[in-house]
């Protein structure tokens, strides 16, 4: 169970003999995730820890049918790599790479709402579904089986944050990274609605930051919908000045949108407990399960 | 990155959208020269990339030749919020009959750009917003196929105007949006874009900021930002030569840490329990040991610092290299001030070892390190 990927995710390397590209796809096998296939300009006919590459994807689909893809490409070539995966029939695609333009972003997110596909990411660590499939690049021991739904705008905090989820022995159905950019595939919204569904999930840690305004959009969505399931949150960024960029490229205040006070109001006001410090989290959701 | 009003306003007069004349000048003998090719009177304004420049007294008017030296000299030898001012715009004074406003940013929830216009304009787009929400449009733009030029005549009509002056507005909103399109803009717009007393348009203020994940297509941008010509402080630019995210903050507690959302709850904490950030730096994934040495000096560069907290959850990042680092800059640049570490995750017992060879003591838990850290300022940095 879990939201986006499982044990029979058939998944394809986009850039896998880059340095991160071949690290990773040797950490995702080892955790069991069904690698196929992947591809490396000039390199196909060789292989890559085993895995069979290929010069492009619609050579990769004639042989694999594989319904996931995960792209290690650099920033100017990224989004080509992730239309590629969608105009051969891939329909979710994990996108790691940082430091993509929004212009190629928006064109991107275009394209795949036009033909129903599901982007992570840009600029995301991807998504984990401990015990079963890893589509991304997070270390996987500190992530535990469990009932709760995680979905994130950042990386290493999430890393953080779920690990002191496991130590009080609070695991997870699904761990989920938006990405840092300020366009990404997938919102907190989106996967309010896919962890609705999951009967795994039985609580949500939603990890928001400054900037945008996804994390009051997902407060009203919660308040309005009447969200069935349990949600505690944390807004990194309470000590950001306005008109800086804080490392992600979607992380700044600008006047008065996006403050960590706007966000954390909005999520108060919606029945959302908030936690002060990312290590609150885990206390806040032993009290809702009990434990 | 931020773009000058001059060069903005040279962008958009090479497309066709109307400015008014106006050139660059350097110093007062500069600015009297070329003053005497345009129309009196003219306004002289400061060509500085931090906003409130106006409030600052840093745009002025001349009505003559020789007031032009004089306010040129004036503006000259100012400093807008620390800045320097190093050159000023003279450009001719335009009769406005009224303001407007016209901007293209993204919209991150419909995930696409989105076309901003309003009747009323000289404000901040926010503040218009605040006041006469009503008197806000806003038109998002299909990627796919652009600001064509019925949607830019549909937004000419919702600000208020009727027959001829439609297609002449319209033409200059979709021109603006292939300007964006073609310069990588997260933002431009034209704040105010007038309508003359004689019914003509043209942006009297224009404003462009490229994104910067787009500054490999923007080469002579990326050049100028690079050599020094922004709004960045000394370390701001250093860290940005060597990829890594650095933002100055007032505070005295230096924070280093692997991943933005990381850092950013790092200062989060520190401030939590009392202890003010001097700093953001995000040391970004799989970091070789030069860059936590080099982190540390330019963190170190800020004499505000006191004390250093190094906040590090290993994923691609190894905790045995940033240890390296750490040997490293204190072996070359001789780190003197107090450092509270936290290191856990990939290779964590041997970057454990390396420190704690070298006398260094590492702490396992993020609040407890931000503790000690604000602790260790509080008794005077010992």
């Amino acid at each position: 169970m879990g939201i986006l990927i499982d044990k029979e995710t058939k998944i394809i390397v986009q850039g896998i003999t880059g340095t991160q590209g071949s690290f990773h796809t040797r950490l995702m096998l080892e955790y069991g995730t069904k690698v196929v296939a992947g591809t490396s300009p000039g390199k196909g006919g060789t292989k890559s820890e085993s895995v069979p590459i290929y010069e492009s994807v619609e050579e990769i689909q004639e042989k694999y049918n594989a319904n996931a893809s995960i792209i290690f490409v650099p920033a100017p070539f990224a989004a080509d790599a992730a239309l590629e995966a969608m105009e051969n029939g891939i329909r979710t695609v994990v996108i790691i790479t940082e430091h993509i333009p929004i212009r190629d972003a928006v064109l991107l997110m275009a394209h795949a709402k036009q033909v129903g596909a599901t982007i992570v990411g840009p600029n995301t660590p991807g998504v984990i579904t401990p015990g079963e499939c890893k589509l991304g690049i997070m270390p996987t021991h500190i992530f535990k089986q469990g009932g709760i739904g995680m979905v994130s705008r950042s990386g290493t905090l999430t890393y953080e944050i779920a690990a002191s989820l496991s130590r009080k022995g609070l695991g997870q159905s699904t761990c989920l990274g938006l990405g840092g950019d300020p366009i990404t595939g997938l919102n907190f919204i989106d996967a309010l609605k896919m962890f609705e569904k999951d009967e795994q999930t039985k609580t949500v840690a939603l990890i928001g930051e400054i900037g945008g305004n996804q994390e009051e959009l997902a407060a009203k969505y919660i308040q309005e919908q009447k969200y069935p399931k349990p949600v505690v949150a944390f807004v990194a960024g309470r000590s950001a000045p306005p008109g800086k960029r804080m490392g992600h490229a979607g992380a700044i205040v600008m006047g008065k949108a996006g403050t960590a006070e706007n966000k954390i109001e909005a999520f108060k006001n919606s029945g959302v407990k908030v936690a002060e410090k990312p290590g609150d989290i885990a206390e806040l959701l032993s009290k809702l399960v009990g434990k | 990155m931020k773009l000058f009003e001059y060069e903005a306003k040279t962008i958009l007069a090479k497309y066709g959208i109307p400015t008014p004349q106006g050139t660059l000048a350097t110093s007062k003998s500069q600015a009297v020269e070329v003053a005497g090719k345009l129309k009196l009177p003219v306004a002289v304004k400061a060509q500085v990339l931090v906003a409130g420049r106006g409030k600052a007294g840093g745009i002025l008017f001349a009505g003559s030749i020789d007031e032009v030296g004089k306010t040129a000299e004036k503006i000259l030898g100012m400093q807008i919020k620390g800045i320097p001012v190093k050159s000023v715009w003279i450009e001719e004074k335009i009769q406005v009959k009224r303001e407007l406003y016209f901007g293209i940013t993204t919209d991150r929830f419909k995930q696409c750009y989105v076309a901003v216009a309003s009747g009323v304009g000289g404000m901040e787009i926010e503040e218009i917003a605040a006041k006469t929400p009503e008197k806000v449009i806003k038109v998002p733009i299909n990627p796919q196929l652009g600001l064509r030029v019925f949607l830019a005549r549909q937004i000419a009509r919702k600000m208020g105007y009727i027959g001829g002056q439609i297609g002449e507005l319209a033409r200059i909103l979709e021109t603006l949006y292939r300007v964006g399109m073609d310069f990588d803009a997260e933002l431009i717009e034209m704040n105010p874009v007038v309508e003359s007393a004689d019914g003509k348009f043209m942006a009297a203020d224009a404003r462009i900021i490229i994104d910067d994940n787009a500054l490999f297509r923007h080469q002579e941008y990326k050049k100028r930002l690079l050599e020094g010509e922004s709004e960045l402080s000394p370390q701001e630019l250093e860290a940005m030569r060597n990829d890594l995210a650095y933002v100055k903050l007032d505070g005295n507690i230096g924070v280093i840490g692997n991943g933005a959302g990381l850092v950013m709850a790092t200062l989060d904490t520190i401030q939590y329990y009392g202890g003010k950030p001097a700093n953001f730096l995000d040391i970004g994934g799989g970091a070789p040991p030069e860059k936590t040495a080099l982190s540390l000096k330019i963190v170190l560069s800020d004499p505000n610092v006191k004390a250093i907290f190094i906040n590090i959850l290993g994923g691609i990042t190894r905790c045995d290299e940033v240890a390296k680092g750490i040997l490293e800059a204190k072996e070359k640049i001789g780190v003197t001030k107090p450092m509270v570490i936290r290191l856990v995750g990939t290779n964590e017992t041997e970057g454990k070892r390396i420190l704690t060879d070298a006398g260094i003591h590492v702490l396992d838990s993020m609040e407890d390190a931000a503790q000690r850290i604000v602790e260790i300022v509080k008794k005077g940095g010992n």
